[in-house]
């Protein structure tokens, strides 16, 4: 691996010397790059947090953890923080749920056919329709959600809804009890193509004569799914875990775009980054936006390490 | 690292599943039938609304906001998609998401790959620090930087330029294409650069003319990845480039916007068809490469 102590230094500069010297000129620019733009804005949010900074122009004052104490009395802050709660319960619960579902159906649902366990007919035409949301912007998504939740009898969905017979048309995103579901809706519409994708990778490396073995023991199609393949490919649903709870932290640019007045009505589907990004560029008020990331980081920081922590299970040796 | 690479989870996945000697018990049936009818059912919810969208561009105001949206275009006229292109600035945005993503995702491979280069094949002081260094910004929310790199990037010079966003872009995309490629580059066998260097290659020759091709699945993987993500970016776009300077905007945005402005204009035809245009490279770019872009996206999980 030691490269560079080939010892074939013809000359002028030590082997040495010059591996140092193409380190050093592989490195530089990469490290300046991420170190001014990544680690320096995500250093000064720290300090930022505990000042008063308001403007452009005024100089921002110590003002301890008074940011932090404020933000315990912001209703917004608590009412963008249950958001989050909700969304961290049931989305991943949802879309894990219908992946797992579908990628079964996809991979083991069509039995034996020829000796061999496939999935149902179509399964690659399916696969290829799922996930084809994961590839659209969550910008143009919101958009075109917004003339399918449309309130009156001209939305999508209000006119099939009338069309079986439901006259009354629901204010999808005006109801303040419905506007967060449905903007969890969205977010499972676009994420569930994508572990099906993920999921049926991890079913398709589970070895065969495990199935032989269990279908030889007259496991049928339930056992074969709670008793085999959901143990084996658990390592893969605690990473979909992980990365849909950390996508309830985020749900940004979908409240921007798809929701009521940006995080409304009556801030019910607002979320953090989006209180970040109003506080920081609508209010200037740099200093608190700043401690909403920090609270935000230390939330999804707290949730990464206790899913992994909770959903830790022996490892199956294959 | 016994994980497969991208293209291992390809080949795995195409492997048949498997062979089941004694016939096993298939209860097809109501659950079978059930179960093709969900099938269904889900694609017809990803498929219907863009299929929506795509009739609706053809539709007149009218017919759209009529009380039947579920009906056929009475007529196809593509007078809408020209509005889109010319009045909404569809074309402009386009073209400056190309310039920006194909700038960004060129500079992020080009230095991804020289970095992970380095941290996965030479030993020197410092290599983990500066590894863990990489990999700490992936456990960072954007949005606790946002604030503070706004303010960088304007004491630059650079607030409301693509040279910012390109920036920005690329060092964003960096964590995470260093510690995919890093993994990579430690897989791949280390005789032929030894034998390259015993050549007379020098290290950056050996880099770019040996290593570099034979990185090539991953970096194709990451690749994918990087241009997907930095083409669907909406966050960063909104922040570094401000409402003053429209001609620059890129098409997350414009599109974002376009939806405001149709409320008052009540060109929904001009909307709809706005949103066919940033649909429809992204279909056809989808359906050619699905299957890199499913191996690219999920790649990062398998890891």
């Amino acid at each position: 691996m030691r490269l560079g102590d080939g010892g074939l230094a013809a000359g002028r500069l030590s082997a040495k010397a010059r591996m140092y010297g193409f380190v050093i000129s592989f490195l530089a620019v990469p490290l300046v790059l991420y170190v001014v733009f990544v680690i320096s804005p995500y250093v000064q949010a720290f300090y930022i947090s505990l000042t008063n900074w308001r403007g452009v122009s005024a100089s921002p004052q110590f003002i301890g953890l008074e940011n932090f104490t404020r933000l315990l009395d912001d209703d917004v802050f608590w009412a963008a923080v249950r958001h989050h709660g909700l969304l961290l319960l049931a989305m991943p619960l949802i879309t894990i749920a219908i992946a797992l579902f579908f990628a079964f159906l996809l991979n083991l649902g069509g039995g034996s056919k020829g000796g061999t366990m496939t999935g149902v007919r179509g399964s690659k035409f399916y696969r290829v329709v799922y996930f084809f949301p994961q590839v659209l912007a969550v910008a143009v998504v919101g958009v075109l959600f917004q003339a399918i939740y449309r309130p009156d009898s001209t939305g999508v969905l209000n006119g099939l809804l009338s069309m079986v017979g439901f006259k009354e048309p629901v204010g999808w995103l005006i109801n303040t009890d419905l506007a967060l579901w449905s903007i969890m809706g969205v977010l499972v519409w676009q994420a569930v193509g994508f572990y099906v994708v993920l999921f049926s990778a991890g079913m398709s490396a589970i070895p065969r004569d495990v199935f032989e073995a269990a279908a030889l023991d007259g496991a049928g199609r339930f056992r074969l799914f709670f008793s085999v393949t959901l143990p084996l490919i658990w390592d893969t649903i605690q990473v979909g875990w992980v990365y849909l709870g950390i996508a309830a932290f985020d749900a940004f640019a979908l409240v921007q775009v798809l929701s009521v007045d940006r995080g409304g009505p009556d801030n019910a589907t607002t979320v953090l980054p989006l209180e970040i990004w109003r506080s920081a560029f609508t209010f200037s008020k740099f200093g608190y936006a700043s401690a909403m990331g920090v609270a935000l980081f230390f939330l999804t920081i707290t949730f990464a390490a206790l899913s992994l922590r909770v959903t830790r299970r022996e490892r199956i040796e294959l | 690292m016994t994980t497969a690479t991208p293209t291992d989870t390809v080949r795995v996945a195409k492997t048949p599943p498997a062979p089941v000697r004694r016939k096993p018990k298939n209860p097809l049936g109501a659950f079978g039938a059930l179960s093709h009818v969900a099938l269904v059912v889900w694609a017809i919810l990803v498929i219907g609304p863009i299929v929506w969208t795509f009739l609706a561009s053809f539709k007149t105001n009218a017919e759209i906001v009529g009380d039947l949206p579920l009906s056929m275009p009475e007529s196809f006229s593509w007078a809408s998609w020209g509005r889109a292109w010319e009045k909404a600035h569809i074309g402009r945005y386009m073209l400056n998401t190309v310039l920006v993503v194909a700038a960004s995702t060129a500079l992020t491979m080009l230095f991804g790959s020289m970095a992970a280069y380095v941290l996965a094949r030479y030993r020197f002081f410092g290599n983990r620090a500066i590894y863990y260094l990489f990999v700490s910004g992936l456990a960072f929310p954007v949005f606790l930087a946002l604030v503070p790199l706004f303010f960088v990037v304007r004491n630059l010079g650079l607030i409301d330029t693509h040279t910012g966003v390109v920036l920005v872009y690329t060092a964003y995309s960096l964590p995470f294409t260093v510690f995919f490629l890093t993994a990579f580059f430690k897989t791949l066998p280390t005789s032929v650069a030894e034998a390259a260097m015993m050549d007379g290659a020098s290290h950056t020759r050996t880099f770019f003319q040996i290593m570099m091709p034979m990185a090539r699945p991953g970096l194709v993987s990451i690749t994918i990845f990087n241009i997907l993500g930095q083409w669907n970016q909406y966050l960063l776009p909104i922040v570094l480039l401000s409402g003053g300077v429209e001609d620059k905007w890129l098409i997350t945005q414009g599109i974002a916007n376009i939806n405001t402005n149709a409320g008052y204009e009540a060109d929904w035809p001009g909307l709809f068809a706005a949103l066919s245009m940033a649909i429809i490279p992204m279909l056809i770019v989808y359906i050619i490469f699905q299957r890199q872009i499913q191996s690219g996206l999920t790649a990062g999980a398998v890891k």
